[in-house]
């Protein structure tokens, strides 16, 4: 990476073991960005399993149990792997820097909060080596999950439970950060929005998780323990896990779109050279959506049995998400209305994204009807529904937000024109490969089939569906030979190529490891751009250059981890023989113990010296 | 003025345990916790009332619970709540060793608080032969009661471990948010268990 | 340039005609020529909502169009500043006064056709039959007619029919998407929907909640005959015997086989079983659901059921364990369970 060639030449062991024990955000941020960026594509690589499984009908490219592992891993690390911690990338990139702040507010748990998503990561794929992965599902409904064979579903249990501990830790930090960690100036409604909706998707996280790390255990001691939650033999009830999954499920949904919106908004607004239209309508609604967001899980449950009462106050209130959501769209619009539009790699993403979400929008009002859903339920159109929403809404910010904050993370400018191929494939591949799915959906076919049937229709919509995704397999190699490309031979910027509005554009690409030399005062929206046009070239620091404060590297977090993910295989395979349980006592005693450790370790930090920032400046 | 300086200065301020900047943090962000763990109960607590009729031939919260032991467990653990707000308060005087005294006596009441819930689920599992196993109701049961159980056992080493930690310097800027936290944690549980008790045990036995 | 582009829109227009003409799919399984009532309801809701949603759509889109044209920076202009607006009250009340009616629009048909598709008030009086799921099979009981069947549900035209479904194993989702949207199949509380078919016909019915290996084969039929026609194969269905001796010797050697090896999991006649009841096995549309009708189809089944529905309940038979079915008796069976013909009314009176 760029930024390791860019301070000194160093060995490889020693930028090993700074990664290892870093507690910077924006070396956090890079991990996050690999190792999403390294699940991806092998979610990827799962998908294009998948399609090829579905070219024709009665097709045995895959066996039935392998194309069951292969989806439910592909939705799995799609949602969890890559798409949580890229999101988390970007907010452990910029949300400090646009605040002005010069970390996060918990450091430590920032660096902990990634060793439990990659530990969690890794055990959650264990399975494809021991013999099976997960193969219940992403949604893992008892009692399907519950019963299933063999030690795939432990593994997603146990890495879902791992993982999930990381995105907490990661969600309660943002939301200290930004409420504590603000520089002078910076109120909550002069935040940009990504920092805001990166704030309401931290509440999401902190209230919705924890839902799911209940519906974890009860699955973990029905399948490793003998309870009986799920089991109706035991008077249990598998409807439980569908509420609980789905009240984490729904507003995870929100976790990953509302940042999603967020990266949009500052790139319109950079790149209309205009401020955002209906800033403040712009917060509430994304407050509004975080709070509805957690009034509708049981719309996943249309088809349940809950009862018409049921249905029709969930499907009510789901409608009502499409108005806050609608009050973005128009938003935007306006932003771009009456612009100065430079349509670049970032902007072409985020002009994509207007139509397509805009679709995948429609489509969710019509998954609201409940006696619509009827039929839409567990069929292609839902497939197609969320594919548009994640794929249209998420995945398409997350290409906008590389391309856009690339320069700030590592100095270099993406290469433009691959920029743009890349875009194209994959957004042309994308409506080939899912616009057609609704249509297959209607036309009878349920999603998670392994094989249709000859003489069901459904021969011609999977082949172009199939042809889509290789087209979006193009633009995501096409994308990784630019980050190479790039990182071997693009040129260095400044502090400010895009001529942005907001603080992480007003220090140095990449920043110092200290972010800002002296806190900026923040003097309203946009801070920069205020700057800019009143003929300043930076921002007016808020303080003198005295000493800085800043946090110690840690190891500690990965032996945390580390313990975890080894109590995580003792948990497992103590079903067979309790010799196992020895691992758990391995493993909780090594994560316990760095607990301990890092309490009664004090831990004060260091200090940067004042002179040294002096002299630093003079060179 | 070295850090060292900073976080022992001569005079406490009111409120020591926000008194830095990562005393503030702790503080908020141990508040944002509660609120996860609050869901995190919650969703315990619904799949418990979702399941508690679900003996399946087996015991019913009839049959297991008498309320006499756990009015007792109650007593001890709403007093040692007490107990803890007194060390907070001896805390913001700056008197160390009341403090000290205080957190030993919420441990003392936690310890037998807790020592009164390993009897009972001793005496459940021996006498009834109720486990996690006998029916959804007693993975319900011991799941939620366990949650709550394990949260005590947490708390109870999190504020022995800052006792004997700190036995020696006394307070300071930089644990005084620590003890204030560990404190809030223990009212957390607290609260859980007036919860626990009237919906797991006072509607159990009706 | 220009003429390459028009080329490539012609031609995707042209593709879209053609899907759009095929795009309701295959008679009797797609959603979008109903053949029953609850199928009606929904498209009528779906036609509802994606008509409001068109028209958000082309208002969206209009905008979108004519900002990236007029507003697309132009040569030479790199550096201009727009004015910096930082909103309008009057637009902003606008779009969220008019999302809102329009969703009132759709909310209230939506309601009503939720609770009427929920309607049990004529439960009483309707034909009901007790659906049980199970990986991968479907299973029908009659309990007025004292009926049991499998795999092929036979219904009269026209009649409103009260499905009572539960799960034996995993959750299962009950979906014959011409005649009906679906319905869950718990395993821990029964589930009712009711369906009425419109014509006669044999629908595709097929599971829609993930259920294992074999989920995408475990298919249905739905037969809608007349009222006439049903009463009939009511009464045939009654009478099957179990104990009839069939013509052929070869199908006489099959019973006992079929006595021997398979009878403690099937059923002929109208006895409770745990796996498919067979009793008009021989009037079946297809074999284990997704198999073509024919005797090499069905040796083939009997002898590696595995390789045509991976995971399925038959792969624990003893008979599979200890390979006591040669070749030849998976012929013999299969003539005895060909033969089983319980009615004159099959799925082809159904057309």
């Amino acid at each position: 990476m760029s930024t390791m060639v860019a301070t000194n030449k160093r060995s490889f062991g020693s930028v090993l073991w700074d990664y290892l024990t870093t507690v910077d955000h924006k070396k956090i941020a890079i991990l996050y960005l690999v190792a999403g960026g390294f699940f991806f594509i092998v979610g990827g690589l799962e998908a294009m399993a998948i399609r090829w499984q579905l070219v024709t009908p009665m097709n045995d490219f895959v066996s039935a149990g392998l194309y069951n592992e292969l989806i439910t891993m592909h939705g799995t690390k799609m949602i969890f792997l890559a798409a949580m911690p890229l999101i988390f990338a970007f907010m452990n990139a910029v949300v400090p820097l646009q605040i002005g702040a010069r970390d996060v507010a918990f450091p430590f748990l920032n660096s902990l909060g990634f060793w439990l998503f990659l530990f969690g990561g890794i055990m959650l794929n264990v399975g494809w080596i021991t013999g099976g992965a997960a193969d219940a599902g992403w949604t893992a409904y008892a009692p399907l999950s519950t019963t299933s064979p063999g030690e795939g579903v432990d593994y997603y249990v146990l890495g879902l439970q791992i993982s999930g501990a990381g995105t907490l830790i990661g969600g309660i930090n943002f939301l200290v950060t930004i409420v504590n960690m603000r520089a002078p100036g910076m109120t909550y409604m002069r935040m940009p929005l990504f920092t805001w909706t990166a704030f309401v998707a931290s509440a999401l996280i902190l209230f919705a998780f924890p839902a799911l790390t209940v519906g974890l255990f009860l699955m973990m001691f029905d399948r490793l323990f003998g309870s009986g939650f799920f089991d109706p033999n035991m008077g249990g009830n598998s409807v439980i896990w569908q509420h609980l999954f789905w009240i984490f499920g729904h507003p995870e949904v929100y976790i990953l779109a509302l940042p999603a919106f967020g990266i949009f908004s500052e790139i319109i607004a950079t790149f209309s050279r205009k401020r955002l239209f209906g800033y403040s309508a712009m917060v509430f609604a994304t407050v509004l959506i975080g709070f509805l967001g957690f009034m509708v899980w049981a719309h996943h449950m249309f088809t349940v049995g809950m009862g018409p009462a049921a249905n029709s106050i969930f499907a009510v209130a789901t409608m009502a998400i499409a108005i806050p959501t609608g009050i973005k769209i128009f938003n935007w619009l306006f932003t771009l209305w009456g612009g100065n539009i430079q349509i670049n790699t970032a902007m072409l993403w985020s002009l994509g994204f207007i139509p397509t979400f805009t679709l995948g929008g429609m489509t969710g009002v019509m998954v609201a009807a409940a006696s619509a859903d009827y039929q839409f339920h567990d069929s292609y159109f839902v497939v197609a529904h969320f594919h548009y929403v994640i794929v249209g809404g998420v995945v398409f910010a997350l290409f906008a937000a590389t391309h856009y904050w690339w320069p700030k993370m590592f100095g270099k400018i993406l290469n433009e024109t691959l920029g743009k191929i890349t875009f194209w494939f994959f957004f042309i591949g994308f409506h080939m490969t899912f616009f057609i799915q609704h249509f297959l959906g209607l036309m009878g076919m349920p999603r998670r089939y392994w094989v249709y049937k000859e003489g069901q229709g459904l021969d011609l919509g999977n082949a172009i569906s199939t042809a889509g995704a290789f087209l979006m397999a193009i633009g995501t190699i096409v994308l990784l030979y630019n980050v190479i490309i790039t990182s071997v031979k693009g040129e260095k910027v400044g502090g400010d190529p895009w001529g942005a509005r907001t603080l992480e554009w007003a220090i140095p690409s990449p920043p110092p490891f200290y972010n800002f030399k002296q806190l900026p005062l923040v003097r309203g929206l946009d801070p920069l751009w205020i700057e800019k046009t009143e003929g300043r070239d930076g921002m007016t620091p808020a303080e003198p250059i005295g000493d800085i404060h800043m946090p110690n590297n840690s190891f500690l977090p990965f032996i945390m981890s580390l313990g975890f993910f080894i109590a995580g295989f003792g948990f497992i395979y103590q079903k067979y023989d309790l010799a196992w349980l020895s691992l758990v006592f391995i493993g909780m005693g090594i994560a316990l113990g760095s607990m301990l450790m890092r309490s009664v370790k004090d831990d004060l930090g260091y200090h940067i010296h004042k002179e040294d920032l002096v002299k630093e400046a003079k060179e | 003025m070295s850090e060292h300086d900073v976080l022992n200065p001569k005079e406490m301020p009111l409120n020591p345990e926000k008194a830095t900047l990562e005393g503030k943090n702790k503080f908020i962000g141990f508040w944002f916790f509660l609120g996860g763990e609050t869901v995190l109960f919650a969703s315990l607590f619904g799949t418990y009332l979702a399941l508690n009729g679900s003996t399946n031939g087996g015991s019913s919260s009839q049959e297991l619970f008498g309320l006499e032991l756990v009015f007792i467990m109650t007593m001890l653990l709403l007093t040692s709540s007490l107990t803890s707000v007194y060390a907070m308060y001896h805390m913001k005087n700056n008197d160390f060793k009341k403090m000290q005294i205080w957190l030993g006596i919420t441990v003392a009441l936690g310890l037998g608080f807790l020592g009164f819930e390993i009897y009972e689920f001793y005496h459940y599992i021996h006498h009834y032969e109720f486990t996690l196993r006998s029916s959804a109701f007693g993975s319900a049961f011991y799941t939620l009661v366990g949650f709550h159980g394990g949260h005590v056992v947490f708390g109870l080493s999190w504020i022995i471990a800052l006792m004997i930690r700190n036995a020696k310097r006394g307070l300071n800027l930089y644990n005084a948010p620590k003890f204030y936290i560990a404190s809030l944690y223990w009212h957390f549980i607290d609260v859980v268990w007036v919860f626990i008790f009237t919906v797991v045990y006072l509607m159990g036995v009706l | 340039m220009k003429d390459w582009m028009g080329k490539i829109r012609t031609l995707s227009l042209f593709s879209l005609m053609v899907l759009l003409l095929s795009a309701c799919g295959r008679d009797n399984l797609t959603a979008l020529v109903p053949k029953g009532y609850g199928a009606e309801e929904s498209l009528r809701i779906i036609i509802i909502t994606i008509t409001v949603m068109i028209v958000v759509f082309i208002v969206v889109m209009a905008i979108f169009v004519f900002v990236l044209l007029k507003y697309r920076q132009k040569k030479g202009q790199e550096n201009m500043v727009p004015k910096q607006t930082e909103g309008n009250k009057t637009l902003e009340i606008v779009w969220t006064v008019i999302p809102i009616l329009l969703l009132i629009v759709i909310a209230i048909p939506t309601v009503a056709t939720t609770y009427d598709l929920a309607d049990e008030s004529a439960k009483e009086d309707s034909l009901n039959i007790n659906v049980t799921g199970e990986q991968f099979w479907w299973h029908f009981e009659y309990p007025g007619e004292e009926i049991q069947t499998s795999q092929d549900l036979y219904i009269p035209v026209g009649q409103k029919v009260y499905l009572n479904m539960m799960s034996t194993d995993v959750i299962h989702s009950f979906w014959v998407p011409s005649i009906s949207g679906k319905m869950d199949v718990n395993p821990d509380n029964e589930n009712t929907m009711y369906i009425e078919a419109y014509e006669e016909g044999v629908y595709w019915g097929q599971c829609a909640e993930f259920c294992g290996d074999s989920h995408s084969l475990m298919d249905f039929r739905i037969v809608v005959v007349s009222q006439e026609e049903y009463d009939q194969w009511v009464t045939d269905m009654q009478n099957v015997d179990p104990d009839a001796v069939p013509e052929s010797t070869t199908a006489q050697e099959g019973k006992a086989l079929f006595e021997q090896s398979c009878i403690s999991c099937h059923a002929v006649g109208n006895t409770p079983s745990v796996g498919p009841n067979l009793s008009n096995f021989g009037d079946r549309t297809m074999i284990a659901g997704v198999l073509e009708h024919s005797e090499e189809e069905l040796v083939e089944w009997i002898l590696n059921p595995a390789s045509k529905k991976p995971g399925n309940g038959m792969l624990d038979a003893p008979y599979l364990q200890d390979k006591s079915v040669s070749q030849e008796d998976a012929e013999k069976i299969a003539d005895y369970l060909l033969q089983l013909k319980a009615s004159e009314i099959t799925p082809d009176s159904a057309k």
